[in-house]
């Protein structure tokens, strides 16, 4: 019997919490975005993952080395690299350098295997999400500069 | 206060100076009907507004918001979309039963939504058992939920049915209860005596205690009558797709979709009736100069006001517990509600003998 009367009002009890969060949930700041309308104003969440960019310095040089470790890093096969080898004029050595750095938005999961595996930080996601086109082919993107 | 049974009088003599008795109360039923339909529509029309924008604060986010100023004409092109669909009739189906099944549920909840005075002398249904008939009259929905999940020969159908047969049919004795707390209290089962009796306060302040006790029993028993909030488990999304209305479509669905949230409104009304005082302004006894300045509030404001406050309170208590298991909902019904409700009656006759109230 003490017990039932206990388990009653300690029922009660954290039910009127339960409702109390709702309550102050009701009259907190709503967190929709109007996205078309407010377009120029919209700030991603840093860590959102909208696409993979590789970011050149004002030289237009990137990080890259041509090293392969993303590509072979990918699950998907969304990353492809081309490379030459060419030779150092200071020292004459044998170099790897990036021809161009293919990247299919259309087969990427988004999963960051790529970026955790690049020992030099080339590529990065960026916050841009406005992806829709209208062929397939436009999606496979260019990301280092020629 | 505005009396409305001045208006509906002189429409009765009006026509009766015009044609046979007979005639101008038949003419007269066939207009109340007319109006009482599309009065139970808009409602609808509201209500589902109004769930959605309710619902969507309780969720941190903003509901309809693009169709018409804050998304007010989506519901209209809702029902326009459901008017539009074709009704499938399952092949192995039992289809006299199956066709029937949500006029029972729409007949019950009409029937219901006739009792509701609305405001003074807007009452349909108005007699000295009016709440007798009330219960009885929303209690025949269950018939229509049970044959709808006998009929449509589907499994999912047929537990959310057995669901709601066992749950609404225990929680009627919580409604039945706490309804009774007030009943004696008033020693009336008239609604528009009810609301009357209100005019030197209402009943949850006349009645203190056990009338509070018996508010908070009748807000979770109708919450878990109209199979809404933690009690949903005819139609648990989860474990039974749509549970008793999953095989339906088109308007027969829109028929159950509609009948739950006016039963909402029902259920939220006559709590407002019976426990704050319906359309009766509020009244402090003593401050002339304040109860003349809320007489001035029409009636209907005050019902709507306090009906849709409810209503309120109801989706509140949805959008923020998680629903019941089975034997769980029976055992809130059987070891608590009804226990408590005994006493609490017992606690309102004692209050009434002694002369305790206000
Ligand atoms: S995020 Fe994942 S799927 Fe996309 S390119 Fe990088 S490794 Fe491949
Ligand atoms: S992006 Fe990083 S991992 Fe990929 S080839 Fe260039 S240096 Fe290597």
């Amino acid at each position: 019997m003490i017990n039932y009367i206990k388990g009653l009002f300690k029922g009660l009890w954290s039910l009127l919490v339960g409702l109390k969060v709702t309550f102050r949930e009701f009259f907190t700041r709503k967190i929709t975005e109007q996205y078309p309308e407010n377009r120029s104003t919209l700030k991603m969440n840093e860590r959102f993952c909208g696409e993979l960019t590789m970011p050149h310095d004002e030289n237009g040089n990137n990080r890259c080395i041509a090293c392969g470790l993303c590509q072979m890093a990918c699950p998907n096969g969304s990353i492809r690299i081309t490379s030459e080898m060419v030779t150092d004029p200071d020292t004459g050595k044998q170099k790897k350098h990036l021809v161009k750095y293919e990247y299919d938005l259309g087969s990427c999961m988004f999963c960051h295997l790529c970026v955790n595996a690049c020992p030099h930080h080339a590529i990065e996601f960026s916050t841009g999400f406005e992806h829709a086109v209208f062929t397939r082919s436009k999606l496979i993107k260019t990301l280092n500069k020629q | 206060m505005f009396d409305f049974g001045i208006l509906t009088n002189w429409i009765h003599t009006q026509l009766t100076s015009v044609m046979s008795e007979g005639l101008a109360i038949f003419l007269e039923c066939v207009i109340i009907g007319v109006l009482l339909l599309l009065l139970y529509v808009i409602i609808a029309i509201i209500m589902i507004y109004m769930e959605r924008k309710v619902c969507a604060a309780f969720q941190c986010r903003l509901g309809p918001t693009r169709v018409g100023p804050w998304g007010s004409v989506q519901v209209i092109c809702d029902v326009f979309k459901m008017l539009t669909k074709e009704i499938i009739t399952i092949r192995h189906s039992d289809k006299f039963l199956y066709n029937l099944a949500p006029y029972i549920v729409i007949l019950a909840s009409v029937m219901a939504f006739a009792c509701i005075p609305i405001s003074r002398g807007l009452e349909i249904l108005d007699f000295n058992v009016g709440v007798l008939f009330f219960m009885a009259a929303s209690s025949i929905g269950i018939v229509g939920i049970l044959l709808a999940g006998w009929s449509s020969n589907s499994k999912y159908s047929l537990i959310g049915a057995m669901r709601s047969g066992a749950q609404m049919i225990s929680y009627e004795l919580s409604v039945g209860l706490s309804i009774l707390t007030i009943v004696v209290l008033t020693d009336t089962m008239q609604f528009s005596e009810i609301v009357m009796r209100q005019a030197d306060g209402w009943f949850i302040f006349k009645g203190h205690i056990p009338a509070v006790i018996a508010f908070v029993i009748y807000l979770i028993a109708g919450n878990a009558e109209v199979n809404r909030g933690p009690f949903d488990l005819p139609e648990a999304e989860s474990e039974l797709t749509a549970g008793y209305h999953t095989e339906y479509s088109g308007m027969h669905f829109g028929l159950f979709y509609v009948a739950e949230f006016v039963n909402l409104f029902i259920i939220s009304s006559i709590a407002a009736t019976i426990f704050l005082g319906g359309w009766m302004p509020l009244h402090i006894p003593g401050l002339d100069g304040f109860n003349a300045v809320m007489d001035a509030i029409p009636g209907f404001i005050w019902f709507f006001a306090k009906a849709f406050f409810i209503v309120w309170l109801l989706m509140w208590i949805k959008w923020t517990f998680p629903r019941l298991r089975i034997d769980q909902i029976l055992t809130l019904e059987w070891k608590y509600l009804v226990p408590i409700g005994l006493l609490n009656l017992l606690l309102m006759v004692i209050v009434v003998v002694f002369k305790l109230h206000f």
